[in-house]
C-alpha cells in the first residue's frame, strides 16, 4: 500500500513514545483531581470545624432552649444571659422568604423578557444594568438603604424608626435579583428551539409558549437560580446590619429585628475566648450551615425528580 | 504577534501597578529631619508598626495622637481599627494588637486576665436628639425612663407628640457601658436600633426626627443636624466633664497586657500618649486630658 511517506523518512522523524504522552495525560489528570479535592477538603474541613465548635454550647444550653428559646441576650451583665435563637432563626427565615417572594417573580419575568421577548438592543442595556447590580458591594446597598430606605419607611408608616424587617427584605430583594435573572436567563436560553416552535405551530401565542413550554422546560435552571438567591439572602450580614435595627425581637414586619448573621458578625469580635457567648456564636454558624445544606438537598431532590 | 502584544500589555500593567504602589507607600521625607532633631541623640530612630484597636469613640483622640507621632517619627506606622471597646480589649488580651483602646473602665474579669488600663482622657457621653426637636434638657432620671421604655412619647418630656425611638450601641460598646452604668439602665434598655459605632448613632439621629441616642462628645460636637442635650441643666462640654458637673462621662483608656511587654515603638507611642505633650492634642480632639 502506498502511505505517501517513504518508510525510511518516517523512521527518521522524531516522535514521542506512547509512554511519555500517557504520563503527561495522567499528570494533568492528577492536577485536575487535586483542584477538585481542594474544594471537597474545604467543605469537609469547614463542616468538621463547625460541628466540633458548635456542639459544646448547644449541649450546655440544651437543644430545646437553644433552638426554641425566645430570648437572645447573651451579654447580659446581671447573670440572666439567655441563648435562645428562635427570634434570630425566624427573622432569617422570614427575611429570606420575603426576599424570595418579591425577588423570584420579578427576576424570572425579567429573565423571560431578556431571553425571549426583548428587542436585542434593549435586552443588552437591561442585561448590563443587571450585571452592574451584581457587582455592587453589599456595604453600598446597606448605605443606600440606611440613608434612603429607612427614612422613607419611617415617613410612610409613621414609625418612630424605619429600621425594620421590611427594610431588610427590600434590600435583600434587590441583592438577589441579579443572580436570579442571570441564571434563569441562561436556563431559558438553553431550552431547545424545537419545543417553542412546536408549540407555536400548534397555535399557542408567544406568551402561552413562554409560560407553558419554555419555563417548565427550564425548571431545574430556575430552581438553581432560586437556590442561589436564597443562599445569598440567608448569608448576608453587612447590608442588613445597617437597615434592620439589630434588636433581637421576635420578627414583625415593622419591628426592629436581628438576623442570625448579624448576631455572629457583631458578637464574634468581642465575645471572650472560651466563653459560652463565643461558643454559642459558633453554634449559630452551625445552624446557618445546616440551613444551606437542607436547601441544597431539597434542590437535588427536586432536580432528580425532574429527571426521573 | 498577537501573543507578544498580550504579553506586552500584561508586563506594562504590572509595571504601572508596582510603580503606583511604591508611590503610595513612600513616606514624606521632610518631616523626618524635624522629628529626628527633637528625638534624643543617643536613640536610634524608631521604626515599625504600632497596632491599636478598639473604641470607636476615641477616633478623634487617637487620630490626633497618631498623626503627631507619625510626623515626629517617620519610620513608624500607627494603625487604628475602629471595632468597639469590647473588641479592643479582647484583641489586646489575645495578642492581636499592641494597644487596646477602651472607652470604659476595665471589668474585674478583664483585670484578672492581666490587663492594665491607663487613663489618657475623660470623655463626656453626649445625649443627642435631632436638630428639629424641641427638647433641650433632660434629667438623668428622665433619660433613664426614656431608654427603658417607661416614657414612650416625646410630649411627656417637653417635645412635640410622637413616639420616641431610642438608638443605642451593641453590647460590647464602651459608650453603652458608660451610659448604662451611670443612668442605671444596664440590661433594661429598650432600643429601637443597636448600631455598631458612635458615628452610626449620630447618622441615625440626624436622619430621624423622633430619635434620641448617645454618642461620644468628641465625635458629636460641631456636627450639624443633631442637638446635644444638657443633662440636669448642665451643658455637655469639656469644662463640665473636667469638673465633674456633667455626670455622664467615662474614661478613655489605653489597655495593655502586663504579661506581654510592648515593643520599643509601641512603648514610645504609649509614653507619648500619656505625656503632657499630648494634652493639647487631646483637648483639640474634644476630650479632657487626664494628665492636666
Amino acid at each position: 500500500m502506498d502511505h505517501g511517506i517513504p518508510i525510511q523518512a518516517a523512521a527518521l522523524r522524531p516522535r514521542r513514545t506512547g509512554g511519555a504522552k500517557k504520563a503527561a495525560e495522567r499528570a494533568m489528570g492528577g492536577i485536575f483531581f487535586l483542584c477538585g479535592a481542594v474544594s471537597v477538603a474545604f467543605v469537609l474541613g469547614i463542616s468538621a470545624y463547625l460541628i466540633i465548635s458548635g456542639v459544646p454550647a448547644i449541649r450546655e444550653v440544651g437543644v430545646w432552649n437553644f433552638l426554641f428559646g425566645t430570648v437572645w441576650d447573651p451579654a447580659n451583665k446581671s447573670g440572666a444571659a439567655a441563648f435562645g435563637i428562635l427570634p434570630l432563626v425566624l427573622t432569617s427565615v422570614y427575611g429570606t422568604a420575603g426576599a424570595v417572594i418579591l425577588g423570584v417573580p420579578v427576576g424570572v419575568l425579567t429573565a423571560v423578557y431578556l431571553a425571549k421577548a426583548a428587542p436585542p438592543r434593549l435586552a443588552s442595556v437591561i442585561r448590563r444594568a443587571v450585571e452592574l447590580l451584581a457587582g455592587i458591594p453589599s456595604v453600598v446597598y446597606g448605605l443606600v438603604g440606611m440613608i434612603v430606605l429607612v427614612p422613607a419607611i419611617q415617613k410612610l408608616f409613621g414609625l418612630s424608626s424605619g429600621a425594620c424587617l421590611l427594610a431588610a427584605i427590600l434590600v435583600l430583594t434587590v441583592m438577589i435579583l441579579p443572580s436570579i435573572v442571570s441564571v434563569s436567563e441562561t436556563a431559558l436560553r438553553a431550552v431547545p428551539k424545537e419545543y417553542e416552535e412546536a408549540s407555536l405551530s400548534l397555535g399557542a401565542t408567544e406568551i402561552e409558549t413562554y409560560f407553558r413550554v419554555s419555563l417548565p422546560a427550564a425548571k431545574s435552571g430556575v430552581a438553581a437560580a432560586v437556590v442561589l438567591g436564597v443562599g445569598r439572602a440567608i448569608g448576608e450580614a453587612m447590608a442588613i446590619i445597617m437597615v434592620s435595627g439589630n434588636v433581637a425581637n421576635l420578627p414583625g414586619l415593622l419591628k426592629s429585628v436581628r438576623f442570625l448573621t448579624t448576631a455572629i458578625a457583631s458578637g464574634m469580635s468581642y465575645a471572650a475566648y472560651g466563653s459560652l457567648y463565643r461558643n454559642a456564636l459558633f453554634s449559630i454558624g452551625l445552624v446557618l450551615f445546616l440551613f444551606i445544606m437542607i436547601i441544597n438537598v431539597l434542590l437535588n431532590v427536586f432536580i432528580k425528580r425532574e429527571k426521573a | 504577534m498577537k501573543k507578544i502584544g498580550k504579553l506586552l500589555s500584561i508586563v506594562l500593567a504590572i509595571t504601572v501597578l508596582s510603580v503606583l504602589l511604591t508611590a503610595c507607600g513612600s513616606k514624606p521625607a521632610p518631616a523626618a529631619t524635624a522629628g529626628a532633631s527633637a528625638a534624643p541623640a543617643t536613640e536610634q530612630p524608631l521604626s515599625g508598626t504600632v497596632a491599636t484597636n478598639g473604641s470607636t469613640s476615641m477616633e478623634n483622640v487617637i487620630g490626633a495622637l497618631k498623626e503627631q507621632f507619625m510626623n515626629d517619627n517617620s519610620g513608624v506606622t500607627v494603625s487604628y481599627d475602629a471595632t468597639g471597646s469590647g473588641t479592643g480589649i479582647e484583641s489586646v488580651a489575645n495578642g492581636t494588637c499592641d494597644i487596646g483602646l477602651s472607652s470604659r473602665a476595665l471589668k474585674a474579669e478583664e483585670t484578672a486576665k492581666g490587663l492594665v488600663g491607663t487613663t489618657i482622657a475623660l470623655d463626656g457621653i453626649a445625649i443627642i436628639v435631632n436638630a428639629g426637636s424641641k427638647v433641650s434638657n433632660l434629667t438623668v432620671d428622665q433619660i433613664a425612663q426614656v431608654f427603658t421604655g417607661k416614657v414612650t412619647d416625646w410630649s411627656a418630656v417637653g417635645g412635640d407628640a410622637g413616639a420616641i425611638a431610642c438608638i443605642g450601641r451593641e453590647s460590647g460598646s464602651g459608650t453603652r457601658d458608660g451610659f448604662e452604668s451611670i443612668t442605671k439602665t444596664a440590661d433594661k434598655c429598650k432600643l429601637a436600633q443597636e448600631l455598631t459605632s458612635t458615628g452610626a448613632v449620630i447618622e441615625a439621629v440626624k436622619n430621624n426626627k423622633s430619635a434620641i441616642g448617645y454618642a461620644s462628645l468628641s465625635a458629636a460636637e460641631g456636627q450639624d443636624g443633631i442637638k446635644i442635650l444638657s443633662v440636669g441643666g448642665v451643658t455637655c462640654s469639656e469644662a463640665t466633664v473636667l469638673d465633674g458637673t456633667y455626670v455622664i462621662q467615662r474614661p478613655f483608656l489605653l489597655v495593655t497586657k502586663s504579661a506581654a511587654p510592648l515593643s520599643a515603638t509601641a512603648q514610645a507611642f504609649f509614653n507619648f500618649a500619656t505625656s503632657k505633650d499630648a494634652s493639647s492634642l487631646i483637648e483639640k480632639a474634644g476630650a479632657v486630658p487626664a494628665s492636666k
